[in-house]
């Protein structure tokens, strides 16, 4: 098999009518979220996981992807034109894309974004697509101690690439392994920590957790704060097209985002975030042209850089958990615990068990960023409108459909009691400053750290250090996470770290 | 010694006392040795590690010094009572309290009341505007669940439907 016959079976599975639909439909959602403030795609996927249960695995994935990378597209526009991110990584986008919409030049900035997401996107999904086969090599090598060496390093290297506290987010996934050994046992069958409660004994669903801390507790969160003046520049959208001059400035800058990006995105926990710092950084960075607008001014580079470095990265974040099973953000958790549901164990195997969902879904995300130019550009009229929905109209809805569909995946009420019961958690983390998403990831990745420990340590006759330390690539891992810890405890990276995510 | 940084200071004890608690649950099952672990085994040595995490973190939190002493702040009780509140009478009206013979109102009285005791949250709250939002809302949810992805969710009250 190679490339081209698998994209060719690829295309076969995205390109039939329902599957374009169910792209379709999550693109458009996507974007809708993205464009509104104060709803993460954390919170959009879990929202609407539910209601991809009932749809074929490759339906439900297809829809899921395009609902991530809808979001990012959709991000950028709300940066831009009123000065708030959609979702966390358009953070960088609002400095330069808001003070061009100001200068009335919104419409250069909007089509800088989508372009420059379009042309990354796409460099994305092939960059999938070309390592995706010999990185499932590597990993059908490996044992039960080499995955878990692996989930080891994952976690600490998205804590690491994080914000904020490294002892209080590693603690965090303690916490989520923790949750995660919640309900039976599958290898003695004694159900832990159910308290007799027989709902608990098949474990806390992920989906009551994400809603819950992603959904109820940043909704009270965003209530308690002053509903700032925003100033909309929804009338001022006018001449989409950019300048040659334009042109002449954001090509090299998309290039050079998509390459970061799509680095930083194969990372664990970097993800889109963490390429649209860095993709900014690199071109503030690079040498201005005489003549040209400073950054934080309206510079097309600073918009067109992180943009496509969100988006590329977006994309190749699929990798680690399309080829080794292993979530390198909030986001690609919640696609574990899709792909599970339908019954599909995500790694390696994916790709020899089910090569039609596989090839199919990164068809899907190159059509899906084909069809988000399309949704973006000429229908910018209507998510303009959307930004004047207050925030008192659409907090009640999402309230409701997370409610309403969590009740649906088990027609139970104790999960609607259970969603009620992590709301109020998720808002004492944010109370205390403890960032939720390596939660989830440890949440997700609990039971399979128990079972490869439990394999590795059974072949090592109990001995620890022959189990991790003795096995040269295990050992590798390990070291790689252990040097990652110390590096960041040092006092001056420590420093530089804090100001790398605090940008002016 | 005087505390440095709140939120810290908390968080660490949060972690210490939920460490503690899986670790001295886990104890109640088979711990089982490494190469035969028991159900207790996993939970019990994550259970040790997040207490250690939460002494650090406190530790930490009464030494280092941050800006402004890193205070946790008010709570926003409002809309974590009625957020929190709209959910729970969403799930008591959806589908009843077998346990106190309440009977089940069904999908939408269960919407209308969601949406109007998470619409007291906000700052603004307007009768008409909640009520066209709970309607709309009510309309999406029957579309979207019931015709379109066929959920067993009861839609009206016990009484009516019988």
């Amino acid at each position: 098999m190679d490339l081209v016959s698998n994209l060719a079976l690829g295309f076969d599975v995205a390109v039939t009518p329902a599957n374009l639909v169910y792209a379709f439909a999550g693109c458009f959602l996507g974007t809708l979220i993205g464009v509104l403030p104060g709803i993460g795609p954390v919170t959009t996927i879990a929202m609407l996981l539910p209601v991809t249960f009932a749809l074929p695995p490759e339906s439900a994935l297809i829809m899921l992807a395009g609902l991530y990378y809808g979001a990012q597209y959709g991000g950028s526009t709300t940066s831009i034109l009123v000065n708030l991110p959609g979702e966390p990584s358009a953070v960088v986008t609002c400095i330069d894309g808001y003070q061009m919409a100001r200068q009335g030049r919104a419409g250069p900035a909007l089509t800088a974004a989508a372009l420059g997401s379009f042309f990354a996107g796409s460099v994305g999904v092939l960059i999938l697509a070309a390592f995706a086969l010999p990185l499932t090599e590597v990993a059908f090598k490996f044992g039960p101690a080499e995955y878990f060496s692996l989930m080891v390093l994952g976690l600490i290297a998205a804590v690491v690439l994080a914000s904020g506290s490294l002892l209080k987010a590693i603690a965090m996934i303690v916490m989520g392994l923790l949750l995660g050994s919640v309900g039976t046992d599958v290898n003695s069958g004694v159900p832990r920590f159910s308290f007799d409660i027989p709902e608990l004994t098949d474990g806390i669903g992920f989906v009551v957790i994400a809603m819950g801390i992603f959904g109820y507790g940043e909704i009270v969160h965003n209530l308690e704060q002053e509903e700032g003046k925003r100033e909309v520049f929804t009338k001022k959208v006018h001449g989409l097209f950019p300048t040659r001059k334009d042109f002449m400035a954001m090509t090299p800058a998309v290039l050079r985002g998509t390459a970061v990006g799509s680095m930083l995105g194969v990372l664990p926990g970097g993800g889109a975030l963490l390429g649209a710092f860095a993709a900014y950084a690199l071109e503030k960075k690079v040498k201005m042209t005489p003549g040209e607008i400073p950054f934080g001014k309206g510079n097309i580079r600073g918009v067109a850089s992180p943009e496509s470095a969100n988006n590329a990265g977006a994309q190749t974040s699929f990798i680690p958990l399309l080829t080794l099973g292993i979530p390198p953000n909030a986001v690609m958790a919640l696609m574990v615990g899709a792909m599970t549901i339908h019954n599909i164990q995500p790694g390696p195997q994916v790709m020899t068990a089910n090569p039609g969902l596989f090839w199919g879904l990164i068809v899907s995300m190159w059509i899906g960023n084909l069809m988000l130019v399309i949704l973006n550009l000429p229908l910018i009229g209507i998510w303009i409108r959307l930004l004047t929905v207050p925030y008192r109209f659409l907090f009640p809805a999402i309230v409701l459909f997370c409610a309403i569909g969590v009740y649906s995946t088990n027609n139970n009420p104790f999960d609607i009691w259970m969603v009620g019961l992590f709301g109020f958690i998720g808002y004492l983390f944010i109370k205390l400053g403890c960032e939720p998403a390596p939660l989830l990831l440890g949440f997700i990745l609990g039971p399979m750290m128990e079972e490869t420990l439990r394999r590795a340590l059974l072949i090592s006759g109990g001995d620890w250090w022959k189990a991790f330390v003795a096995r040269p690539l295990s050992a590798t891992l390990l070291s790689v996470a252990a040097l990652m810890l110390v590096i960041m405890l040092l006092p001056a990276i420590r420093k530089k770290r804090k100001e790398a995510f605090v940008e002016e | 010694m005087k505390m440095k940084s709140q939120k810290d200071f908390f968080s660490g004890l949060l972690f210490m006392g939920v460490g503690i608690a899986f670790a001295v649950g886990s104890t109640t099952y088979k711990v089982g040795v490494a190469d035969n672990m028991g159900p207790g085994y996993f939970p019990l040595l994550l259970g040790i590690l997040m207490a250690l995490l939460g002494i650090a973190i406190t530790v930490q939190a009464l030494v280092l010094e941050t800006r402004e002493g890193d205070r946790i702040g008010r709570w926003a009780w409002k809309p974590l009572f009625y957020v929190l509140g709209a959910n729970l009478a969403f799930g008591v009206l959806l589908s009843g309290l077998p346990g106190i013979g309440l009977p089940a109102s069904g999908m939408v009285a269960a919407i209308y009341a969601l949406t109007f005791i998470a619409s007291l949250a906000a700052r603004k709250f307007n009768y008409l505007h909640v009520f066209i939002l709970a309607t709309v809302l009510s309309a999406v949810s029957y579309l979207a669940f019931v015709m379109l992805l066929k959920s067993q969710i009861p839609i009206w009250p016990v009484l009516i439907t019988g």
